[in-house]
């Protein structure tokens, strides 16, 4: 993704700001110091949240997060104090990993027919039309989704992790096939050639040429989904249900997860459901941030590698 | 083993006989390839199935009054949704109205003012506003944000509340939890789509444009509004719609801070309700026809943010089509 730039213009010169050094009127001038001014405001808005939010978590969970904090069990009652957050740690992991298992393989299959098979014919422009329209679909209509053909009514399945792990799927398969195919795209097609010309079939050319030469950009994209992913909290309240014991089963019985907790306490009035909330969304952005800065050094070390 | 093949017989994908793999296994690796990417139009067609199914309960019952009635009283069976509907459009707005301005200077500001070191990053930073979970922004925003905005609120409110024309949306009574706070929270949360996105756009205007429009003695601003504006228009207009559907169907800090009571009002700084936030409050403990009105709200949300989608991807491959014909 961080591969298409336009060159950069030479580091000591500016090209637009030569202009500014010759005598042209106050109002030009004028008119250029607001948008500069304008797009150096703007940083402020993104920057402004990320430091008040990050910092304001990090104080109010630093104090809570410890190791007993995540590991016990879940307190029963939550306005006690004591207890922890082990069960929704497993539950995030397990349910993220789950959806990750079942959109990563379908999504990069995906990105090898668009890619590979389909290129410009119909089929191909559909979906991936399709695909960009279904990153859109909101987290809470894939969380009904999920409980009305799977949980209470459609298949009757009941809450479980498997349940949420089919809604978060479903929310990242089109992230996985779109930022897949991006990468599939960049390699050269003097490889598919190469290995043509060895005598391989399409398949071996797509499993042992093409992929793995992607491989890294797409690994980045997948590590992109499941962060985003593992912070969703409405595709999960319909489908896995509350426990306050740690289920490793994705398969069977309720679950939760670290976004559900945030979520449950959040709304309470109680002092100690709120600080397990802010050691619960501590925790939460580590493991989000974990997965997108290992995105990144993955997308990072892609990107030298092919200049 | 066949040692040469017939001159310009194989092609790609049409291989030697006698290599490792038969043609059935090439055939199968294809089929279930295209089995993948026929998913994305599988799950899109059974969402719109199983949950219109499902609410179908409700919208006969109700009939049109679903959309444009007012009345939503699961204990009377009155399922007027047009509160949490024009809810869900306002808070949008708001977040539209403070997050395009604010993106598009962040997008310029990566590909136009800052050195190549700078602008990767504030991309970063940028990233990692998207990094941040939901349920972390509402969280954050009703501990920190809702009851201080109160007092600041009725500032404004006293202060522009007189002047005519501004005191229908910020005059009357203030809470902290109300549509503005939504529709702020929204904006911070979209500013990263819409950003990357608006980058993109931009990015693909060529330097040879931009500096025939320097070489002529124009300042920034004016090269940008001779030379990329017209260019990528359609680009930003795609990103601001992509931008309002996200936060259209943004669900967790909404329902945190918006205050949780219907209306419809023009003051911004009043309580309110949307759409995603009544299904996420009320599912759970929702049976029957109430549970089906609130699957019908999942279905009128699913339609206008695949409009919103739609009609923004259309906007977007068409600019992207002129750029290539060009």
């Amino acid at each position: 993704m961080t591969v298409v730039d336009t060159p950069a213009p030479p580091e000591s010169e500016d090209p637009a700001g030569w202009i500014l050094e010759q005598a042209i009127s106050p109002r030009r001038r004028f008119f250029n110091g607001v948008a500069s001014a304008w797009m150096i405001g703007s940083l402020l808005f993104a920057l402004v949240p990320v430091v008040i939010i990050v910092v304001y978590v990090v104080s109010k969970g630093a104090g809570i997060v410890n190791f007993g904090f995540l590991t016990k069990d879940i307190p029963i009652v939550t306005q006690n104090p004591g207890g922890g957050i082990g069960p929704a740690i497993v539950g995030t992991l397990i349910i993220t990993g789950m959806a990750a298992l079942m959109a990563i393989p379908l999504g990069v299959l995906g990105a090898v027919y668009l890619n590979e098979y389909g290129g410009q014919n119909r089929v191909a422009k559909v979906i991936r039309f399709m695909a960009d329209v279904m990153t859109g679909v909101p987290s809470i209509v894939m969380g009904l989704f999920i409980a009305t053909i799977w949980v209470s009514s459609g298949m009757h399945f009941g809450y479980s992790g498997l349940a949420g792990s089919l809604a978060l799927a479903a929310l990242m398969l089109p992230i996985v096939i779109r930022s897949s195919e991006e990468m599939l795209k960049l390699v050269p097609d003097d490889l598919r050639q190469a290995s043509d010309a060895l005598g391989a079939r399409r398949w071996r050319t797509v499993t042992s040429v093409v992929i793995p030469a992607a491989l890294p950009g797409i690994v980045s994209g997948a590590m992109l989904a499941v962060a985003r992913a593992a912070g969703e909290t409405a595709p999960l309240l319909f489908t896995i249900g509350v426990t306050t014991g740690i289920n490793a089963n994705p398969f069977h019985g309720t679950n939760t997860t670290l976004s559900q907790e945030i979520w449950f306490n959040a709304q309470t009035p109680f002092a100690a459901a709120k600080d397990r909330a802010w050691g619960a969304a501590l925790t939460l952005i580590l493991i989000v941030f974990v997965f997108t800065v290992v995105a990144r050094v993955v997308s990072n070390r892609f990107s030298t590698v092919r200049r | 083993m066949t040692a040469l093949a017939p001159p310009g017989a194989p092609g790609a994908g049409e291989p030697i006989q006698g290599t490792a793999g038969g043609a059935g296994v090439d055939r199968t690796f294809r089929g279930i390839a295209v089995a993948a990417g026929l998913l994305v139009l599988a799950i899109l067609a059974l969402i719109a199935y199983t949950t219109t199914t499902k609410a179908w309960p409700a919208f006969t019952h109700q009939g049109i009054s679903f959309v444009t009635g007012r009345n939503w009283n699961p204990n009377t069976n009155s399922f007027g949704a047009l509160d949490f509907i024009y809810g869900t459009l306002l808070t949008a707005t708001i977040a539209l109205v403070l997050a395009v301005p604010a993106s598009l200077g962040i997008a310029l500001f990566i590909t136009e003012l800052a050195p190549r070191r700078l602008s990767n990053a504030v991309t970063y930073v940028v990233d990692m506003l998207a990094a941040i979970p939901s349920v972390v922004y509402g969280y954050w925003a009703l501990a920190v944000l809702v009851s201080p905005a109160t007092n600041f609120y009725s500032n404004i409110a006293n202060s522009l509340g007189r002047v005519p024309g501004l005191s229908s949306l910020f005059g009357g009574s203030a809470r902290g939890a109300s549509f503005m706070t939504a529709g702020v929270i929204l904006a911070i949360m979209i500013v990263p789509i819409i950003t990357s996105l608006s980058r993109e756009a931009l990015i693909t205007v060529s330097q040879d444009d931009k500096n025939g429009a320097i070489a002529m003695g124009a300042t920034r601003i004016e090269m940008l509004r001779v030379a990329v504006f017209p260019r990528v228009r359609s680009g930003l207009i795609a990103a601001a719609m992509l931008g309002l559907g996200r936060a259209m169907g943004e669900t967790i800090a909404v329902a945190l801070i918006i205050g949780s009571s219907p209306k419809i009002t023009s003051h911004l700084f009043r309580s309110g309700d949307t759409m995603a936030s009544v299904i996420v409050h009320q599912f759970p403990e929702a049976v029957d026809i109430h549970r089906a009105a609130l699957i019908g709200l999942g279905v009128v949300l699913f339609a206008i943010t695949i409009a919103v989608n739609v009609a923004a991807r259309a906007i977007a491959n068409r600019s992207v089509l002129v750029g290539n014909a060009r």
